[in-house]
């Protein structure tokens, strides 16, 4: 079989057998596996996060691995970690490697999510590294019996001051040998031992750009991804779904498939349905032939997409929070000399992952293991421990590289189900989705009506603004949950009370005298086994408020016939309560960004020609946590065909300190891509039944022809301290996704003078407004 | 099922397969190829590329016993051991992210490429446009590509 050994507790106790090969460009091979290792060392208790080997071991060799309670998706996280470590570590870059998301060898940080890797995670090991690297110099303090202040380590060669002729190697004085340093902390986050992390100017490796280990064999196939896994007997599984939503099993037909060469079984319980056959096309067959008597629901599970604003317009909240005012904004509109409103609305979107959702589970002497790309492996090990009554330490999951998910793995479906079919036919079982199945039936990000009304006095300052949200997010989807994840759903499992989901309000950025915020929770008809669960899409509600926030913000700019950016920088510079620092970073970011781009003031929109492509810019600013995002958008608006192509997009990016600056840029492209991709193509769409967006035809995703034809993003470090070297890491994964809805509408508006108040702005959309407002 | 005889990545090789089989199933469970990954069985995403002849093709809709040609996959364009250039591009330009849909961008690329080793703008992403990547590294795909046609790899 295929996967990566996770056997460090035996290379511990069998000193040097093990080796950790460490490529010509630093990329991480495998373990080789000890004679040892090979028994299959089991139960699988946690690894103690308060032991230093926990985290480090070094080798004879003077080369080191970090075991870290994380996943990377594709971001580089890995590849900063062992940045962050090195540095602390004074080890160099090339001699290390990562081994993340196994549940018995690495602590639980939790896998990904958040932005917070190298935020939150990234300071426990930093810590444990610097401990690592008091420690042996401790011992090489002992050994040339001098004092440590009398010893420099470069390169993990450490060396006695003076005299260059005294030296040793990590690898010497530890290699093969367990640290038995013990750390304290009340938790994992808090790990640490004595020793202090470096200050920020000391970090040599941090700041720089290496190249990610994983890139190399995701180009030449060499990978070992989670759906590549083999196993000796191993079946394959695919499920199915109720036809309808909310629809009640009567009974399965099992003879209509038994023809099929290699079938196994049918598994069934409660609305959950599955087919198990030798070969995975066999699986395919078998699921679509399947026949299943299902009753309809009494009622319709929802409305059509057509319809879900109005309902969720006409529908009682299952929560408010608010009204919430600042100052007294009823007196303050009733006193404005103009008062602008509008509606906003974004559709569900998918998470739609590249490849559909999968899993490898082997119930192999007594216990469960899951090979599986879940984000939050470390989650789905207790989950399904809980769903199938195992005690934890018979459960463990192998986190290996799959299609990104953006929050879609958080919930893992496939591994929840192979574990499943896996225990009642004691066999190992790989389950993996059809993509009709992903589109329709994965998690959504939830569909947002934001109603916005602002108030500007007699000299064109917005001083009044009122927003009110309403998010179709009841019943929330948790992560890894035994009761809540669909499988368990569809067997009939139900929380006595429902997740109550939330609406969220926009960054509060601006100083506007005078404000309102009002935010609620609707449910649909159907809130259990429904194909519109909602999860966490990336960056959780951001895109969907900063698009109503910051469209909104433009189109008070254009009441007040002031230009886009100037309008904004008015009200950052003009706060009394805000804090010099987030002001400073604030204006830094804007102002990078329209140096960036080659901003030029003017109201919005331009003057129209008779052109055939209307051409426009747009910006939109926002916050995430304290990352400061500022992005400008420049569009062609076709008049004949509605289409819209965003030229190019300018971004200034401020998240703190920077471990690798191009990893960095290249994860802010992509997630501005994504949301570019949410702004021009994506919607779930159903009729009263059924999601009927089922392929990428039907859920349409941003393509090569799409892309613009150049995008900046230039990071800003706007930190008002001149003495402070450097601020802390913020979070960069998600930031960027938050303001592209918004500069695309507001650049389309600059166009063509409409505003465009729903995503996503598809050509016939766009055309129809165009022809409203006769463009 | 039956046997049926395929030229892969320059070997002969031999399965006993129904022939409606899609090709994607045989190279990964049956060949071992782990390049053409499954995304959507439809013919739409790309994930499940190989080039057959000199054709980019989609083998998750491509029946096993309808192919007569050199199949070459992801696993079967570097050299000896040495990439081919237009992996190293994609090293050097940093392209993925998950990196999931990669052997599809890499082997249409190959293709256009072989057919046209100098396009344009507009033929790249004319060329690449049915091949989806849910990471959005398309930026980076696209200036790989420019890379291998400047000579740049």
């Amino acid at each position: 079989m295929s996967t990566p050994s996770t056997s460090r507790r035996d290379f511990l106790k069998s000193s040097g057998m093990l080796v950790v090969g460490i490529g010509a460009a630093g990329a991480a091979v495998p373990f080789v596996e000890s004679a040892s290792a090979k028994k299959a060392a089991m139960p699988y208790p946690d690894p103690d996060f308060h032991q230093l080997d926990s985290w480090i071991v070094i080798r004879q060799d003077n080369t080191a691995t970090f075991y870290v309670g994380k996943t990377d998706l594709g971001q580089g996280t890995g590849t900063a970690f062992r940045q962050l470590m090195c540095d602390e570590l004074d080890l160099p870059y090339k001699n290390t490697a990562c081994v993340m998301g196994a549940t018995d060898v690495t602590v639980d940080q939790g896998g990904s999510g958040g932005s917070d890797a190298i935020s939150v995670d990234g300071w426990p090991m930093r810590r444990v590294a610097a401990e690592a690297r008091r420690v042996l110099l401790e011992m090489a303090s002992t050994r040339f019996g001098v004092p440590v202040e009398k010893l420099s380590v470069s390169d993990g060669v450490v060396s006695v001051a003076g005299d260059p002729s005294r030296k040793i190697t990590y690898g010497e004085l530890i290699g093969g040998k367990r640290f038995n340093v013990m750390l304290t902390g009340e938790n994992i986050d808090a790990t640490t031992g004595v020793a202090k992390v470096k200050p920020v100017q000391d970090l040599k490796l941090v700041g720089q750009s290496p190249q990610r280990y994983d890139i190399p064999a995701k180009v030449d196939g060499s990978l070992k991804w989670a759906v590549d896994v083999k196993l000796p007997g191993m079946v394959h599984a695919r499920n199915v779904k109720p036809p309808v939503a909310g629809a009640k099993l009567i009974s399965i037909d099992e003879s209509s498939v038994r023809g099929i060469p290699g079938f196994v079984r049918v598994v069934s319980k409660g609305n959950y349905v599955a087919v198990v056959c030798e070969r995975e096309e066999q699986a395919i067959a078998a699921a679509r032939q399947l026949k299943v008597n299902w009753q309809k629901p009494a009622a319709a599970p929802f409305p059509t997409s057509v319809g879900l604003f109005d309902y969720m317009r006409g529908a009682t909240p299952t929560s408010t929070k608010g009204p919430t005012d600042v100052g007294h904004p009823d007196e303050a509109f009733k006193a404005a000399a103009k008062v602008v409103e509008a509606d906003y609305e974004v559709p569900f979107q998918g998470h739609t992952a590249i490849a559909p959702a999968h899993a490898l589970a082997d119930p192999s002497n007594g216990q469960m293991t899951i090979y599986s790309n879940e984000m939050k492996a470390y989650g789905l090990r207790n989950g399904v421990a809980q769903f199938l009554g195992m005690p934890r330490e018979q459960v463990r999951v192998v986190w290996m590289d799959g299609p990104q998910g953006f929050g879609r793995t958080a919930a893992g479906d496939a591994g929840f189900e192979a574990a499943y079919i896996a225990k009642e036919i004691g066999r190992p079982v790989r389950m993996q989705w059809m993509r009709h199945e992903e589109t329709a039936w994965d998690t959504k990000g939830p569909a947002y009506t934001v109603k916005m009304r602002g108030g500007l006095d007699a000299q064109g300052q917005l001083v009044a603004l009122d927003y009110t949200a309403r998010a179709a997010d009841y019943c929330h989807l948790g992560y890894n949950e035994p009761d809540t994840v669909l499988i368990a759903q569809l067997m009939g499992s139900r929380r006595a009370t429902p997740a109550p989901g939330q609406a969220v309000g926009p960054s509060n950025m601006y100083a506007i005298p005078h404000t309102r915020v009002t935010t609620q929770v609707v449910s649909l008809p159907l809130v259990w086994e429904t194909p519109l669960r909602t999860g966490n899409l990336r960056d959780p509600n951001g895109p969907q408020s900063t698009f109503a926030a910051e469209s909104f913000i433009d189109e008070m700019a254009a009441a007040a016939k002031t230009d886009p950016v100037e309008f904004r920088t008015r009200m950052i510079t003009a706060s009394s309560e805000d804090t010099v620092f987030h002001r400073a970073r604030s204006l830094a970011v804007v102002k990078a960004v329209t140096e960036l781009y080659g901003w030029d003031p003017r109201p919005s929109p331009k003057l129209r020609g008779t052109e055939e492509m209307l051409t426009g810019r747009g910006i939109a600013y926002a916050f995430r946590g304290q990352t400061v995002v500022a992005q400008i958008a420049e569009v062609e608006v076709n008049r004949r065909t509605g289409h819209v192509w965003v030229k190019r997009i300018a971004c200034a990016y401020d998240c703190g300190l920077v471990v690798n600056p191009e990893a960095l840029r290249r994860t802010a492209e992509c997630g501005m891509l994504h949301s570019l991709s949410r702004a021009l193509h994506e919607e779930v769409e159903f009729d009263a039944e059924k999601v009927t967006s089922v392929d990428w035809n039907s859920h349409p995703s941003l393509t090569h022809a799409d892309v613009p034809e150049r995008i900046d993003v230039v990071l800003v470090n706007g930190d008002p301290n001149p003495k402070r070297p450097d601020l802390p890491p913020y979070g960069a994964g998600e930031t960027a996704c938050k303001t592209v809805m918004a500069a695309v509408g507001n650049a389309i508006f600059d166009a063509t003078g409409v505003r465009l108040r729903r995503v996503p702005f598809r050509d016939a959309r766009v055309l129809a407004a165009l022809k409203a407002a006769s463009v | 099922m039956s046997k049926i005889n395929l030229r892969v990545n320059g070997a002969a090789r031999s399965v006993d397969v129904e022939p409606s089989v899609p090709l994607l199933y045989v190279l990964r469970n049956d060949l071992g190829l782990q390049g053409p990954r499954f995304g959507c069985g439809l013919g739409q995403c790309g994930a499940c590329t190989v080039i057959i002849d000199g054709v980019a093709v989609r083998s998750c809709v491509t029946a096993t016993s309808s192919v007569k040609g050199e199949i070459t996959t992801l696993e079967g364009i570097s050299t000896n051991g040495a990439l081919h250039p237009i992996q190293q591009a994609w090293i050097a330009e940093q392209v993925p992210q998950c990196g999931f849909c990669q052997n599809g961008q890499i082997m249409t690329a190959k293709a256009l490429l072989d057919k046209n080793p100098h396009p344009t703008d507009a033929q790249i992403r004319d060329g690449m446009a049915h091949v989806l990547c849910r990471c959005m590294t398309y930026y980076r795909v696209q200036a790989a590509i420019k890379r291998v046609a400047k000579g740049e790899a």
